[in-house]
């Protein structure tokens, strides 16, 4: 048939109505063409690969390909001891360590129903949210890079180096730290911690505003992201959001609130929310204030545990570590909210072994990526980086 | 002919016309037949090119970059890493040169190639001063203009030749956000020729010389030649794609855009050519609107500083340095802002630029002609 060939050329479009009848139509439509965006992609924030329909520069499918970081830590949690896993969950979100530390000692002590010293939560939640501000500069920062920004993130990672040492102070590592023990921590802080974390705290603030007026003020910044990617709140809950990615949607839902850990409830701070009066409701820059903001939240966290903390008398910070854990035979979930979201971990116990039966982390980076092909229909190719950037995943929690 | 021994000529007189008799002697010198004036004479802006290019342009920016973003640059190879341009070209140069193979071969190599000759082959028509400029043509503002488009074809070849999706969508992107820009630029060039009457840049140069130094600029002339002067300098920023403009080569969107399949020597040719043309819209923009090589300093009563720094050697200096300025600004743009997307370039470009570009073309025609 003459016009079957024509349509080989691909400027035709066929449709066989019945045995007889083809339907001929010309399609005006351009040539669609696969683009493997990753895994060796500068903005995918790691070895995330999307598999993406284009048009021109229009994204019509954008599918993610996982696996790239896969290193089976919930496998290698069933051949490790409890307190063995501690460092395998550094490397799940290894811009946020303490965070990640956090929750699962979270869960194994509930697992365990242990006390721990009052001075060890205080240590706990200022290293976490020193923490999160650590890992909420590298996402802004490396926002920055994704809208052809590249001061802003130097800006953020020469701030962070500070949190960094500060960090590696107490622990010893900059950024895979082993410091919250199940059941205490693995070292008291050193004695004039608290004081040069007070001088970061004041060091900081400024940078805020400095770092407000670059980026986030910056009318071009603005222009790029906002109305980009909106998700609605509704939508966001369905696919199980967390974290400044809920919040950005207008969900007022943080974990340190909602579900109290540690010693939040005692703290005063603010969920900050956006209230649509600088960004659309759940947009790009939603997301990207709601981590602008947080970031003067955590320090206002770090002032408090800094006033409140209780001293060094008598104080052991390995006192209620268990000499060996073997958990009744048992479930748990515990959950703490991430920089990135709802961290959770599910551990069973048989209560004979000392190792867990099965150890499930519920990402937040997992989670939030799932949107993914929501988020990307239609949008151009500049836009679906800055929908990336906003998500800021971090492929080591996303592939585990 | 016998070059006329230097040490004949004092210091004030260099500065003065005597260098055109010198630069003229040079070019009747021969040896053996053969023009070797005329190549020396010609070889010596190339070889400022080639050290600009070099120290000022890479170097410079780095060194700038790094002093915005609080930071250090480069510091090893030689004092304050001077020489770190110079290990890095060396680097490039042994690298293996490498065709994909699924790459045009020829498009792949050619495309640099018209890039970089596309963006030095202005350079003839820059006066650098009284006494030198590369060819005098009665319309070097319209080759000056006209050239710089050959470099569309050169970055489609590089693009289209990789065969590199991420290339061909920079090439694309590129070839559409250069000639659209040419037009706000040429018209906003334009105004400044009519305030000139000419389009011979030695003649706009020559026409923006006066006691008064700066007050006799084109951008002091007339009370809207800061519009035509703000509108070149935008799209001139498109037209070298450089930040915030720089889609074609978006990092963090298209890899490297067009030469993202280059490397080794090709590579530092496409990145030669780039601060080449650099270098090139900001003389243009000097000479069209702030004067070329005039010095900017008048003459205050008898302390007659216009005419102590003016003259063939100061007008290099002078026009080099309004380069620089601008190029600093450039770097200072990039440096701070974001991207643009594709669709806001092109808002940016026929909806704002253009049209203001007409108005201002229109108010300088009506100024020219109004007031003499």
């Amino acid at each position: 048939m003459q016009e079957l060939d024509i349509a080989g050329m691909g400027s035709v479009r066929v449709t066989r109505k019945s045995d007889n009848v083809v339907v001929l139509e010309k399609d005006l439509m351009t040539e669609q063409m696969v683009l493997a965006m990753g895994p060796q992609h500068p903005s995918t924030h790691g070895v995330l690969k999307l598999e993406c329909l284009t048009d021109g520069e229009v994204i019509t499918e954008a599918v993610p390909f996982l696996g790239y970081l896969h290193r089976c830590f919930e496998k290698c949690c069933e051949n490790v001891d409890y307190p063995g896993i501690v460092p395998y969950t550094d490397r799940l979100d290894y811009l946020a360590g303490m965070n990640n530390e956090f929750a699962y000692a979270i869960a194994v002590e509930k697992l365990l129903d242990i006390e721990i010293p009052r001075r060890v939560e205080f240590i706990r939640v200022m290293v976490a949210e020193l923490n999160r501000i650590a890992s909420h500069l590298v996402a802004i920062g490396t926002y920055g890079i994704d809208l052809g920004a590249f001061t802003p993130f130097l800006f953020c990672f020469r701030d962070r180096e500070h949190i960094l040492a500060l960090l590696e102070w107490a622990s010893g590592a900059r950024m895979l730290y082993n410091y919250i023990w199940v059941g205490g921590l693995a070292y008291d802080i050193p004695s004039d911690f608290n004081k040069r974390v007070k001088e970061f705290v004041d060091y900081f603030r400024p940078k805020t505003v400095e770092l407000y007026k670059l980026l986030t003020e910056n009318e071009i910044f603005v222009k790029r992201t906002i109305g980009i990617g909106i998700m609605p709140a509704d939508v966001a809950i369905n696919y199980g959001w967390s974290g400044p990615m809920l919040r950005g949607s207008g969900v007022k839902w943080d974990l340190r609130r909602n579900d109290p850990y540690s010693i939040y409830p005692e703290l005063d701070f603010e969920v900050p929310v956006p209230d649509g009066k600088d960004s659309e409701v759940g947009d790009c820059l939603s997301r990207h204030l709601v981590r602008v903001l947080e970031m003067e939240e955590s320090l206002k966290i770090i002032e408090q545990c800094i006033d409140k903390m209780p001293g060094t008398e008598g104080f052991n910070p390995r006192s209620a570590v268990p000499k060996r854990v073997r958990p009744k035979a048992g479930e748990v979930y515990a959950r703490a909210e991430n920089p990135r979201g709802e961290l959770g971990f599910y551990i069973q116990s048989d209560g004979k072994s000392t190792k867990p039966l099965r150890c499930k982390a519920r990402s937040s980076c997992f989670v939030n990526l799932s949107a993914m092909k929501d988020l990307s229909k239609g949008q151009l190719l500049p836009d679906l980086v800055a929908i990336i950037g906003s998500i800021d995943i971090v492929l080591g929690e996303v592939d585990r | 002919m016998i070059l006329t021994p230097l040490s004949h000529i004092s210091m004030p007189l260099l500065m003065g016309n005597n260098l055109n008799a010198w630069s003229e002697a040079l070019v009747g010198f021969n040896l053996f037949g053969l023009p070797l004036g005329l190549v020396i004479l010609a070889a010596i802006p190339l070889v400022f090119i080639a050290l600009y290019s070099l120290t000022y342009g890479v170097y410079g920016e780095r060194k700038i970059s790094a002093f915005m973003q609080d930071r250090l640059g480069p510091m090893e190879v030689g004092k304050w890493g001077i020489l770190q341009t110079i290990a890095d070209i060396l680097k490039l140069l042994q690298k293996e040169d490498i065709v994909p193979t699924s790459a045009d071969k020829f498009l792949f190599v050619v495309g640099p190639g018209i890039l970089f000759v596309g963006s030095f082959l202005a350079y003839a028509v820059l006066p650098f001063s009284s006494a030198f400029i590369g060819a005098s043509l009665n319309v070097g503002l319209f080759f000056a203009i006209g050239i710089v488009a050959i470099e569309v074809v050169g970055i489609l070849a590089a693009g289209w030749g990789s065969n590199n999706k991420w290339s061909l969508y920079g090439a694309v992107r590129s070839v559409a956000q250069i000639v659209s820009y040419e037009i706000p630029a040429a018209i906003a060039l334009l105004c400044g020729a009519m305030m000139a009457g000419t389009l011979d840049m030695q003649k706009i140069t020559l026409l923006q010389s006066g006691s008064y130094g700066f007050a006799h600029f084109f951008l002091f002339q007339s009370p809207i030649a800061w519009l035509p002067f703000l509108i070149y300098f935008i799209a001139s920023l498109a037209e070298v794609n450089r930040a915030p403009f720089d889609i074609p080569e978006a990092e963090s969107e298209l890899v490297a855009g067009y030469f993202t399949e280059y490397s080794g020597m090709k590579f530092a040719v496409i990145f030669l050519a780039e601060y080449g043309s650099m270098f090139m819209v900001s003389a243009i923009i000097s000479i069209v609107f702030l004067g070329g090589w005039n010095s900017p300093l008048p003459n205050i009563g008898s302390f007659a500083l216009n005419d102590w720094t003016n003259g063939p050697v100061w007008g290099v200096f002078w026009i080099i340095m309004k380069g620089f300025f601008f190029i600093f600004v450039q770097m200072w743009l990039r440096w701070t802002l974001p991207r643009l997307r594709v669709d806001q370039l092109m808002y940016l470009c026929w909806k704002v630029l253009t049209p203001f570009a007409f108005v201002s073309f229109v108010l300088t025609a009506i100024w020219v002609i109004f007031v003499p």
